[in-house]
């Protein structure tokens, strides 16, 4: 990661020596994948306006892997099942098709995801307390673990993480029409409807996939920080996402490291650096504003213009 | 700009609608529509809100169905050729927060409907050179060269039109469909707008379909006219369409047709063409 000290600490030394541990080893495996994911998807997800969705699909996966484990089956059957049947119970709501930019998004469905997401909750706090053994587990699946990473896990999350990325280089351009102006991208022949369903199961996979590593509530660290602070910094497509997800890994590798070296959680660490990033960016993106508007501003269309008479 | 097929003599009927009814919801939208447009023309969709404008372009489109009567766009069913067709649907603004260029949004209407990406740069060879270079080919033909790297969601409403309407253009099309390009913009960016339209009609050949609910800013420009109103549609040269008598019998209420000194027609008392009319 680094090659040189500052102030007498040993950075090389200190990296080799938490790269002795192997599940330390395995958590930045991990944490690698799951962090190019999430800063792909998360790309899109901020440019269709869809967060709210993605938080639900993450939060959706808590009772879940809860469920899963009260029914002795395997967390990540639960995660991966719970996240997909929510991408695609969101797909179908009425308004998921018509997104569109500048045009208010969503109204009603957000309010029906709020409730689906509020009842998941709840149904993971019952499964939870179901399974009475569990409930030192809560907070791993709530906020995350750095040493539970297994070989096993690491594989899934590889072929998992190949097949999202895979499927988002093939939607490519029709995602990006369609998330930008679906009324000209349908007209165009682009199948709106299905392209966004597909990502929402994309999403979907992200989103249990990071579940298992950051935990269900800071999933969100991961899929739509670095992407937002990423989009104030370029409005370019490929530039903005690329950024996204090297800013998403960069976090992701100092957050465990860190984490290694103090008694706080991962997730805290991993979020704090994200969301000291996007402030960042947010501060950068207002100077630079600032100064665009000494120059003289181009006289701005009025609303809605008087006719002549 | 627009390229003859190669196997046309004579050009054909760029559209031709033939007794055109559309149904929504068990009500009649319109009925009884025909209009053929040639190549090169220019022709208004004109009417108060609520009587089927932008259905009849999504009509065009095959975005919907009709239900009586018969639609040919570019000599096949409508939907076939819609690569060909340059749409620019109704809509108010960008989100001031969308953060992508300008000139991207052009782009898209290059290649943005095929699968996969596009290698970026040199990567993309040929293709992608050919691409760059008819995106500035069409944002200097629709004057928008000073701001097209800017973030879309920062730009005025004319800006973004233009924008827009290059993204229309940017695949040669033989038709441009294009719904209400002039609301939402002032006086001033209306007359540009319109002028850049009839600039694009008169010397690259594109037939042009726009709804507007107020005539006068492309009044001068225009080759034919459809009125659509409720329980009815009148079609024909503008001329003949815009007099005091039919407007106020298709708007129900006194229209007044005026020439002013240098012979422009101007429409007074239409009912739609006023702010407070829309919400």
């Amino acid at each position: 990661m680094s090659g040189f000290s500052i102030g007498g600490l040993d950075l090389v030394g200190d990296v080799e020596h938490l790269l002795s541990y192997h599940f330390m080893l395995n958590a930045l495996r991990a944490g690698t994948i799951v962090a190019v994911l999430a800063g792909a998807i998360g790309y899109f997800m901020v440019l269709r306006r869809q967060s709210f969705a993605g938080h639900t699909l993450a939060v959706i996966g808590f009772p879940g892997a809860a469920g899963a484990t009260w029914l002795g089956l395997s967390a990540s059957l639960g995660y991966y099942g719970f996240c997909l049947a929510g991408a695609l119970a969101i797909a179908a709501l009425p308004a998921a098709g018509r997104l569109t930019a500048g045009l208010g998004g969503y109204g009603d469905e957000s309010a029906v995801i709020g409730t689906v997401q509020a009842f998941a909750l709840a149904c993971g706090f019952l499964f939870v307390s179901l399974y009475k053994g569990f409930l030192s587990g809560l907070t791993g699946l709530l906020f995350g673990s750095i040493t539970g990473v297994s070989d096993g896990q690491v594989l899934a999350l590889l072929v998992a993480g190949a097949g999202c990325l895979l499927a988002l280089l093939a939607l490519g351009r029709p995602l990006l029409f369609s998330s930008i102006d679906s009324d000209v991208a349908r007209a165009r022949g682009v199948p709106v409807r299905l392209v966004g369903t597909a990502f929402l199961l994309v999403l979907a996979v992200a989103a249990a996939g990071a579940s298992q590593i950051t935990g269900s509530l800071l999933v969100f660290a991961l899929l739509v920080t670095p992407a937002a602070t990423a989009s104030r910094l370029t409005a370019r497509p490929l530039p903005g996402l690329l950024l996204s997800v090297l800013i998403a890994v960069a976090v992701t590798w100092l957050g465990e490291g860190i984490a290694f070296y103090s008694p706080y959680p991962i997730g805290f660490w991993v979020t704090t650096l994200a969301f000291s990033s996007f402030l960042l960016a947010t501060g950068y993106r207002h100077g630079i504003d600032r100064l665009g508007r000494r120059r003289p501003a181009t006289p701005r269309g009025e609303r809605r213009g008087e006719v002549a008479a | 700009m627009s390229e003859q097929l190669p196997d046309a003599g004579p050009p054909a009927e760029v559209l031709e609608l033939a007794g055109v009814t559309v149904r929504a919801g068990g009500r009649v939208i319109f009925s009884d529509v025909s209009l053929r447009v040639r190549p090169g023309e220019f022709v208004a969709v004109l009417g108060p809100n609520g009587v089927g404008k932008s259905t009849l372009l999504k009509a065009v489109l095959g975005l919907l169905p009709i239900a009586d009567g018969r639609i040919r766009v570019l000599g096949a069913e409508p939907g076939r050729h819609n690569s060909r067709i340059g749409y620019l649907p109704q809509r108010r603004a960008f989100d001031p927060a969308t953060r992508i260029r300008g000139v991207d949004v052009v782009r898209m209407g290059w290649d943005g409907d095929r699968w996969g990406v596009a290698l970026p740069g040199r990567l993309g060879g040929r293709a992608g050179r050919q691409a760059r270079d008819r995106v500035h080919e069409v944002i200097a033909l629709v004057g928008a060269e000073g701001y097209a790297t800017r973030p879309i969601g920062q730009l005025s409403g004319g800006e973004q039109q233009r924008l827009l309407i290059a993204q229309a253009l940017i695949r040669r099309p033989d038709l441009l469909v294009l719904d209400e390009p002039l609301d939402s913009l002032d006086v001033t960016n209306q007359a540009a707008v319109s002028a850049l339209v009839q600039t694009v009609c008169r010397s690259h050949g594109v037939a042009v379909l726009l709804v507007a609910h107020d005539v006068n800013p492309i009044l001068p420009y225009l080759d034919q006219v459809i009125y659509l109103a409720h329980g009815g549609a009148v079609m024909g040269p503008p001329e003949q369409v815009i007099t005091s008598d039919t407007l106020s019998m298709l708007y129900g209420t006194a229209v007044d047709v005026l020439r002013d000194r240098t012979g422009r027609l101007v429409v007074v008392g239409q009912p739609d063409s006023h702010a407070e009319h829309r919400s």
